[in-house]
């Protein structure tokens, strides 16, 4: 009977995982969708191919190195300990491949016990957090649309997605991670591991980058740039809104014994955790993304003025803003917060394109960057004092441990990011040329497009008798 | 001290209530959360009509407005 049970709660927990992955292919719809309606008409085509090539090339290089950083590295290494061995995310085992559970003669690198845990929820936990991977990429790549030269994104886009965020992850995502020990850092949802460094990553970038050409007026103030298709941007935020629900389901973990938790957890009742391992409920992130989402909704409207852009943008704001704390606030703390937050990010937006000459054409540093710190800084505050594991010895969730990992995640995507970038800068990789800028970075393809078209109208007007 | 009671989870799941933080101020979210609705209406009728307003206010002449029909 326990083995029977043991077994279906795998496989159960290898579908649960699977939908979420299917889910969360929503959101990259979404991020085509919106970034193609807010760019002009004679950039679409490179804007499309920029986002979309983040999906292959972070796939290929979180297979190659990224899932092994994320169980390498909660110690630091040299904080709470050294480099942990996984060998059954290091892309040559045979754990990374089909396997049924066994042993086969000869093979290397495979425990019975990495095989019985792993067989079946290695592929499904690796493809969930590649799928977190790719979001945070994606994130940074709306907002530096018309101007920068793709090859330059996609680079960032592996450092960010593949590197940085589940180094971040590793160490504050991850219910042996030494900000959670040490600081008490709790971010449920991913408010600082996926959305602050990822704004971070995106203010860095749009700095190296500068503004599109035409956005600013001789006398400093800003120019709006309006997207070219308002429906296709509502309909990939409303996309990103569904494809969240299967972000925040593979943030949990759906059915896990006290005994496995192997902590202090006692009595016999199985429940859902967070990624601590800490228990919460679906029901509870149901109740909270729906109220937080409200909450930036209807913030949105009012302080845009019912601007479809922002009053979408500032739901999706909402959710991130109480991410780090959804698995334990109440409904009506999530409203609330998810009203709060956003509108100082729209406010801070506005400030900070006309103070710094910052032009992030979807707003993605003040609804992920500023959204995700705050909402960390937020969670510090609402839930002081709250065990942050089930673990005997790790911090309690403090107000001081949130901010220093808030901060911590943002610098961690700015920093790199930023260094990066002046490299590709001073090597001429960073942005097209102004006549490109000007002529649309789609100038080549369209003069192809409509080379053929012309020809084959030709052809076909010929035949005509 | 902690904002919603539990200092540990070193506890039988089945004797645990609610966990969220402030417990026992739940009429008064509730309260702060009607108001907030009721906020809103106000704001957006005030918003909406000031914008209606300054649409009766453009284009005395109906060209445009012909020129909206055409466009349908």
């Amino acid at each position: 009977m326990e083995g029977n049970l043991n077994a279906l709660t795998t496989i159960f927990t290898e579908f649960y995982y699977w939908v979420t992955i299917v889910m969360m292919f929503l959101i990259h719809v979404g991020f085509c969708m919106y970034e193609v309606g807010v760019s002009r008409r004679r950039n679409h085509l490179k804007t499309l191919m920029k986002n979309a090539m983040a999906i292959p090339l972070v796939t290929i290089t979180f297979y190659f190195f990224g899932w092994w950083i994320y169980f390498g590295f909660p110690n630091g290494p040299g904080i709470t300990g050294g480099l942990v061995t996984a060998p059954f995310a290091e892309p040559w085992n045979p754990l990374m491949g089909t396997h049924l559970s066994g042993v086969n003669p000869g093979e290397t690198g495979v425990t019975p016990t990495d095989a019985a845990l792993w067989h079946r929820l290695n592929g499904v936990f690796w493809g969930a957090f590649l799928l977190f991977s790719i979001t945070t990429a994606s994130i940074i790549s709306g907002s530096i649309i018309e101007r920068v030269r793709s090859g330059a994104f996609w680079i960032i886009a592996v450092l960010v997605g593949s590197v940085l965020w589940i180094l971040d992850a590793s160490w504050g995502w991850h219910p042996q991670g030494w900000m959670v020990k040490l600081w008490g850092y709790h971010d449920a949802y991913a408010s600082g591991v996926v959305h602050a460094i990822a704004g971070g990553a995106a203010l860095a970038f749009l700095i190296v980058l500068g503004p599109r050409i035409g956005k600013f007026r001789a006398d400093g103030t800003a120019r709006d740039i309006p997207p070219h298709n308002v429906w296709l941007v509502t309909i990939g935020l409303f996309l990103i809104f569904t494809g969240f629900w299967g972000f925040y389901a593979a943030c949990n973990i759906p059915l896990i014994s006290p005994a496995t938790i192997a902590g202090q957890i006692t009595g016999e009742t199985w429940t859902a955790t967070n990624i601590y391992l800490a228990p919460t409920t679906l029901s509870a992130i149901t109740f909270n993304f729906l109220m937080s989402l409200s909450g930036g909704m209807l913030a949105g409207y009012i302080v845009s003025k019912g601007d479809p852009f922002w009053t979408f943008s500032m739901g999706l704001c909402g959710v991130i803003s109480t991410s780090a704390g959804n698995d334990l606030y109440h409904p009506i703390q999530a409203l609330l917060i998810g009203a709060i937050v956003p509108t100082i990010c729209y406010k801070l937006h506005y400030f900070v394109e006309r103070r710094f000459k910052i032009d992030d054409a979807v707003g993605a540093v003040a609804v992920h960057g500023y959204g995700g710190f705050l909402g960390v800084v937020v969670a510090g505050f609402m839930l002081w004092g709250q065990p942050s594991s089930p673990y005997e010895g790790f911090a309690h969730i403090n107000p001081l441990g949130n901010f220093a990992g808030a901060v911590l995640m943002f610098v961690l995507g700015f920093a790199p990011t930023f260094v990066v970038c002046k490299i590709l800068n001073g090597m001429n990789l960073l942005r097209v040329p102004e006549k490109v800028e000007l002529e649309g970075v789609d100038f080549a393809l369209n003069h192809v497009f409509e080379a053929s078209v012309r020809e084959v109208g030709a052809a076909e007007k010929a035949m005509i008798k | 001290m902690s904002t919603n009671g539990m200092e540990s989870w070193a506890v039988d799941l089945k004797d645990v209530g609610a966990i969220y933080p402030f417990q026992g101020s739940e009429v008064v979210m509730v309260i702060i959360g009607l108001g907030f609705w009721i906020g809103w209406h106000v704001l957006q009728t005030r918003h909406e009509s000031a914008e209606i307003e300054a649409d009766m206010a453009a284009d005395r002449t109906g060209e445009e407005t012909r020129k909206a029909i055409d466009r349908h």
